[in-house]
């Protein structure tokens, strides 16, 4: 216990989420997958936007950025490019990543830069007392959607994939375990990496829903979703997958300029 | 390419400078009539080992910049008006989290998509308040390419000086015109490195906590101090705080780094002022017309002055003041409605003797529409 304390900042604890939030069980795995990675504090920089998801980035006690809503991915793309040998972690809230910040997270997949975009999806905008986000789902409701919401949602492994992303991982707050064994994937893999962590939202979401308290909207994670392929997927297609979906090498960018360099300093010798 | 004469256009002059105090980071994204600083730096940066990147917009433009400052480059991104609406919220950022970076703003025609090929000066007070709340800002200018190169210079010295964003100012005419640029050679033009922290690893490291003199050493993310960055109102170890106190004496110290030291920031040029009855005052390419016009008139016996702002932000109102204190007649040449008058109003003493001398139909202004103004104040028609 003690080596995973060793990670937070206990002096700025307790921390702001409310009861029953899943984005403590998030920090815990994602300090666990860090200690297990073997990972060194001071080469972590987290990077995170505006939102309860952002609020993680200070807790952890490695280098911490704490930056605009949606635009955590453009301010880490400049740390990471900067310099490579840096780890840099990302959270992203569902609002925070994939509305305001869609944009730089196909941009980032794109590029296939070296780093980990943690997806904190709750499906809700938290910080600003519930509004619907691009992750909410049609027909669900939301203080900004009082008669149901008509908007269609991302799929984010999806979306992922197709804009260029080389590690693509999806899990809820449920699955700790699993949770902190994706996390060490994705840390050890070599380009964008996502990881989306399906959290709930009890205050918000599952009010406005009628889905009940913490422990109800854990056990909805638990019934709704399945591992990628499995039998309870095939007698029930409308179960979510968990797991893996795609791992792939391919050229990552940083190292991809410093060809760059290479081909531009043998012009100029 | 240093202490060297060069034929350029004055964005060439612009990174120049830039690369001369040590830029070694640009992110940006393509925009009329900026673009040509993008195209050579990614062709020059890899040369000595830096690194160009073109984002998908300008406010992840400026957000990679300020992350990579974070790490310990020497950072700028370049833009022009509609893009530079789009950095406001970043400039905010970098002012609360105190990164030092430069914004060059080749201004266009506005608003909106304006006059994308020609020039204006309309962005003065978008420099200064564009970004919300309250905060005091460095913007500075140039009307030649030497002045440019140099101008370039002094924003990375005051970034790193202040740990602050600094914008530079240009326009379209002195942007694409070709003239002389002589490179100094290294050592000749004062660089300012960044102030990094000496205290040791392991001892608590406070990187909001000004010194005596209001400095504040930086520690590069990956180095041996953790401490954390927000954009939000934050204590000594950077943690969001909304301490009514907090909240006060982080305020004050963003607005008394740059309010307190406005004659180390703010440069200016001055011919013929020491009996000069008229007194023009101008910046920017504006500055090039207006100085044809003294220099004209002073053949004359006419006795015309030329008072050229290299600074806009912060103003430099006592200095407007005491060169203007003889003047009959003061008058403020600019290519927009009526930006920089406003400043100079305020600053003098009997501000009914501020005119304004502009243009604003996308055309350079010329010594002929200044003289036109000057004629109708001096009560001689046109």
């Amino acid at each position: 216990m003690t080596s995973v304390k060793g990670y937070i900042r206990e002096r700025f604890f307790p921390h702001l989420w409310c009861q029953g939030c899943g984005h403590g069980i998030v920090l815990n795995c994602l300090v666990r997958s860090v200690h297990q990675s073997g990972l060194d504090k001071n080469e972590i920089v987290m990077v995170s936007g505006i939102g309860c998801s952002a609020r993680i980035s200070g807790y952890v006690d490695f280098h911490s950025m704490h930056t605009l809503h949606g635009r955590a991915l453009a301010f880490a793309t400049g740390i990471k490019l900067s310099k490579p040998e840096l780890k840099v972690i990302v959270a992203l809230g569902d609002g925070d990543g994939l509305a305001i910040g869609g944009n730089h997270f196909i941009h980032a997949a794109r590029r296939n830069i070296d780093m980990t975009a943690i997806i904190m999806n709750n499906r809700i905008y938290g910080m600003t007392g519930g509004q619907c986000s691009p992750l909410t789902g049609y027909g669900k409701s939301a203080t900004t959607a009082p008669y149901g919401s008509i908007d269609r949602d991302f799929d984010v492994v999806k979306l992922a994939v197709s804009a260029g992303a080389s590690f693509v991982a999806r899990t809820t707050a449920y699955h700790a375990h699993e949770l902190t064994s994706l996390l060490k994937q994705a840390f050890a893999h070599q380009g964008f990496s996502v990881v989306e962590v399906m959290s709930q939202c009890p205050t918000y979401f599952g009010r406005k829903n009628k889905i009940g308290d913490a422990v109800h909207m854990m056990e909805w994670l638990k019934k709704n979703t399945t591992l990628i392929g499995s039998e309870m997927k095939a007698r029930d297609p409308s179960l979510v997958e968990r797991g893996v979906f795609l791992q792939e090498q391919k050229l990552e960018y940083c190292r991809e300029y410093d060809e760059v360099i290479k081909r531009a300093m043998q012009g100029s010798a | 390419m240093e202490g060297s004469v060069h034929f350029v256009q004055g964005n060439e002059a612009c990174l120049e400078g830039a690369l001369y105090a040590g830029l070694d980071f640009f992110a940006g994204y393509p925009i009329t009539p900026s673009t040509e600083i993008a195209e050579h730096l990614s062709y020059r940066l890899p040369r000595v080992g830096g690194k160009f990147i073109q984002m998908e917009d300008e406010i992840a433009s400026i957000c990679a910049i300020i992350g990579a400052s974070l790490t310990g480059h020497k950072v700028m991104t370049a833009t022009s008006g509609p893009g530079f609406s789009l950095m406001q919220e970043g400039l905010g950022y970098a002012i609360m989290a105190e990164i030092p970076c430069v914004i060059v703003n080749v201004q266009r025609g506005g608003p909106s998509t304006g006059l994308p090929t020609a020039p204006a000066q309309g962005d003065v007070y978008q420099a200064r308040w564009g970004t919300h709340g309250d905060h005091e800002i460095i913007a500075l200018t140039a009307s030649s390419h030497q002045d440019v190169f140099e101008m370039t210079v002094h924003a990375f010295n005051m970034a790193e000086t202040y740990r602050t964003p600094v914008i530079v100012l240009l326009d379209e005419v002195t942007a694409h015109m070709r003239e002389r640029l002589v490179i100094s050679s290294q050592g000749e033009v004062p660089v300012v490195e960044r102030l990094r922290t000496s205290v040791p690893a392991g001892v608590d490291y406070h990187p909001y906590l000004p010194r005596e003199d209001g400095r504040l050493p930086m520690s590069d993310f990956g180095s041996k101090h953790r401490y954390n960055v927000t954009g939000l109102y934050h204590d000594m170890w950077g943690f969001p705080s909304n301490d009514p106190q907090v909240v006060h004496g982080l305020l004050r110290h963003l607005l008394d780094k740059i309010g307190s030291n406005v004659g180390t920031i703010t440069r200016h040029k001055e011919y013929y002022l020491e009996d000069a009855q008229t007194i023009l005052v101008s910046y920017g390419c504006s500055a090039r017309s207006a100085l044809h016009v003294v220099e004209n008139r002073r053949l004359r016996g006419e006795r015309l002055g030329l008072l050229e702002l290299q600074s806009l932000w912060p103003f430099p109102s006592d200095l407007v003041d005491r060169k203007c204190a003889g003047a009959r007649h003061i008058v403020v040449v600019e290519m927009n409605m009526g930006q920089i008058v406003r400043a100079v109003k305020r600053a003098v003493a009997r501000p009914e003797r501020v005119a304004l001398a502009n243009r604003i139909d996308g055309q350079f202004i010329t010594p002929t529409d200044i003289k036109s103004i000057l004629r109708l104040i001096q009560g001689k028609g046109v």
